[in-house]
């Protein structure tokens, strides 16, 4: 069919951390993150930064990375997580039961969580906090596995 | 109506009985929206005027705003109490990651009341305080230390604040600070000594909740207006390239830089220490507060040779700002770069406020150069330049060795009327002054400024926009400088960064607001400024500023030019007395 045709040749991308030697600390990715739903705040935020232990040392950004052969959806008891074209996961709520198994499956660290929700928040890689980034730490790219 | 009610949650700790209780105060932050206005009325309604600055009975407020994770460069926490260093009110500011965390912990303010019996800190998190055992940490002899040990025990890695006193808070002297993120500091009128008083060595808060907004669309489409404002535009150049340090060689080329306790307006040796060296040799990295583009916090790395071993390196850091580098570099005569980082390492890691602690340092010199004191009271020999001798002199006023290091810390001002030079003791309403020495408007800015900063109204930028220009009389400065610190009233109650101030116009400080259910027009916000900078004003004056034996000029002012040539006594003294009508008439306050 032409639709799914049309569909194929959109290479599916993935966010990737490209210089995390760059990066201030600022937490406007966090934030740009949350405000798609739309909301203030961090609840709602895919992404992570933090220091590496004191401002002096520099920050770390974690978020998920796309595996092809994501661990977080093999855990996951209800089926709730499930592998997204391109690598990394697609949630569907309805079947979460916030048991966190999947953070603690994934060895990045790279499942936040929403905690008004009791949630996995998965990056769905669509980029909004690439543009929110004053130093180009955070890229979209496509996805080459 | 507000649409996050999270913020309208009051958190009160009572460190005598180890409890706490949250309160819902919704009329609060709708009318004050946080900050300064809220921690005015809290302190207000919790703290005896009568009551001792380092007593159980004082009282610390800490604020956040309704932009507070909701829009960039909302990173401030205001704190107020009772100020150990002038004895009435005291409001110090700080960035780091402090005011989102508390915000992200689910409170938009908390109030720390009685004293603990023994050493505590407070760990704050999901809606919960635990008061944990600080007697092990209090002693220890660095700021840096307690971070770390905090940090490694302590969880929400990211998302919290830890804010801790040194050993000058401890010891209570009375322009100890609290730290934050061991770069960002409340830094002034004394807070460390509140805490320390308090048996408080720390507070860690933490968290990531959302916030809610009223009208989403909307509230996008502004958050990119002021993120594009802030990152695009030069509004926020001046703090995005060198940071505030790019002051230095401007200041001293108009004549307005503070050398040597201000017995000159121009240091020589500028270019050694200015944003521009330090830059070139020493910064070592750039970092944020919690959702601020900007990333104005430089840090220094101080490289240095083991004492007793080639080839063995240590590598420390410092941040810096122009303040410090007035401070404890040109009003101290240092020019030596890496001393002058070495010095304000040492403050940083006995936790005192860098910009009093150089204002005592330079008073001292002066007082000792002039034979007033000797070396029966400074035990060593200070003399400008000397930054060896004046890391040593700073240890001294947090251990007290004698009676003259026990004066010094209690500031001065105190100093100076027990052992003379009160003329060269430069305080305004005993606190340490500001960097600048730009002309009339400067002075009478810190003498009047409710926090005696020169945040509070802008003085210094006034004066420096006026060069070359007629001086308007006395009583309009002071109409302008009220006018000023009144709309500042609604940047520090929004918890705004005062450097994003040319970003957030009362027009989009409107139309911010909007989104997240408050309906305030521009004139509102300004009158509520007027409201807020009167009610704040009355405080300090109930909690005991005299405005008539408080409201002093050092001499110093009048015998050192400024780029507006000699400051005219008559000139001051007519702008005060315009003043004291002024702020009369605004308060009510008859005394």
């Amino acid at each position: 069919m032409s639709a799914q045709s049309a569909s194929a040749e959109v290479k599916p991308k993935r966010l990737v951390v490209t210089n995390p030697d760059l990066c201030v600390g600022c937490m406007s990715c966090m934030f740009a993150c949350a405000r798609r739903y739309p909301s203030g705040g961090l609840a709602k935020s895919a992404i992570h930064v933090r220091s590496v232990g004191g401002f002096e040392k520099g920050f770390t950004v974690i978020v998920c990375r796309a595996c092809p052969n994501p661990p977080c959806a093999k855990v996951c008891p209800t089926g709730a997580l499930t592998p997204r074209k391109g690598g990394g996961v697609i949630l569907n709520p309805a079947k979460c039961i916030g048991c966190g198994m999947c953070r603690e499956a994934c060895p990045f660290g790279a499942i936040q969580w929403d905690t008004d929700q009791n949630k996995p928040m998965i990056c769905v890689h669509c980029g909004y906090c690439t543009n929110y980034c004053p130093h180009g730490v955070l890229e979209l790219e496509e996805v080459r596995w | 109506m507000i649409a996050d009610k999270a913020l309208t949650r009051v958190l009160y700790i009572d460190l005598s009985k180890k409890s706490y209780w949250v309160k819902e105060r919704p009329e609060l932050f709708e009318k004050y929206l946080g900050g300064t206005g809220v921690a005015t009325k809290l302190l207000k309604e919790e703290l005896k005027p009568t009551a001792d600055p380092l007593g159980p009975n004082n009282v610390v407020v800490m604020a956040v705003g309704i932009f507070t994770g909701a829009y960039p460069t909302a990173s401030k926490t205001v704190t107020m109490f009772k100020s150990p260093l002038t004895g009435n009110l005291g409001e110090s500011h700080a960035g780091g990651r402090s005011a989102v965390a508390i915000k992200m912990s689910g409170f938009g303010a908390i109030v720390i009341k009685g004293e603990s019996d023994i050493p505590v800190y407070l760990s704050i998190h999901d809606g919960k305080v635990y008061f944990r055992d600080a007697t092990a940490l209090w002693g220890v002899r660095s700021t840096y230390t307690v971070g770390r040990v905090i940090r490694e025990r302590e969880g929400w890695p990211g998302l919290r604040s830890i804010m801790r006193i040194g050993r000058a808070g401890e010891k209570l002297i009375r322009y100890a600070g609290v730290v934050t993120e061991t770069y960002r500091h409340f830094g002034r009128l004394g807070l460390g000594a509140v805490w320390g008083s308090k048996k408080l060595k720390a507070v860690v808060v933490g968290g990531r909740r959302g916030i809610k907004v009223a009208d989403a669309r909307k509230y996008r489409e502004v958050y990119d207006k002021l993120y594009n404002r802030i990152v695009k535009s030069d509004l926020m150049k001046k703090y995005h390239d060198l940071g505030t340090p790019v002051n230095i060689i401007p200041l001293n080329k108009i004549g307005a830089l503070p050398t040597r306790n201000l017995t000159s307006a121009r240091f020589e040796k500028a270019e050694e220490i200015s944003g521009e060296a330090i830059a070139a040799t020493m910064l070592a990295r750039r970092v944020a507060c919690s959702h601020c583009p900007v990333a104005c916090i430089h840090i220094a790395a101080i490289r240095e040779e083991y004492p007793h071993e080639k080839y063995f390196y240590t590598t420390r850091y410092v941040s810096y700002d122009y303040e410090p580098l007035y401070a404890l570099g040109t009003m101290l005569g240092i020019s030596d770069r890496e001393g002058l980082m070495r010095l304000i390492e040492e403050v940083e890691v006995q936790g005192m406020d860098a910009m009093s602690t150089g204002v005592a340092l330079a008073w001292a010199t002066e007082a000792f150069s002039r034979g007033i004191i000797s070396e029966k009271e400074t035990i060593v020999k200070p003399s400008w330049g000397d930054w060896k001798t004046y890391i040593q002199m700073v240890r001294y006023i947090v251990e007290q060795p004698n009676e003259f290091y026990k004066k010094l810390g209690e500031g001065t001002a105190e100093a100076a009327k027990t052992y003379g030079g009160e003329e060269f003791a430069m305080v305004f309403g005993k606190n340490e002054m500001p960097g600048y020495h730009a002309g009339p408007a400067t002075h009478l800015g810190y003498a009047i400024g409710a926090r005696h900063s020169h945040l509070d109204n802008a003085g210094y930028s006034y004066d420096q926009k006026l060069i070359g220009k007629e001086y308007p009389p006395p009583e309009k400065v002071i109409d302008d400088l009220m006018k000023e610190e009144a709309w500042r009233q609604i940047l520090s109650s929004l918890v705004l960064c005062f450097f994003a101030r040319k970003v957030y116009t009362p027009e989009i400080v409107s139309e911010a607001l909007e989104p997240l259910g408050i309906k305030m027009s521009p004139e509102d916000l300004k009158k509520l400024g007027w409201e807020i900078y009167a009610e704040k004003y009355r405080l300090k004056l109930e909690l005991g500023f005299d405005l008539e034996k408080d409201l002093k000029l050092p001499k110093r002012i009048f015998e050192t030019p400024s780029p507006h040539g000699m400051i005219s006594e008559e000139f001051m003294k007519k702008a005060l007395d315009h003043f004291r009508a002024r702020i009369r008439e605004l308060t009510g306050f008859k005394a």
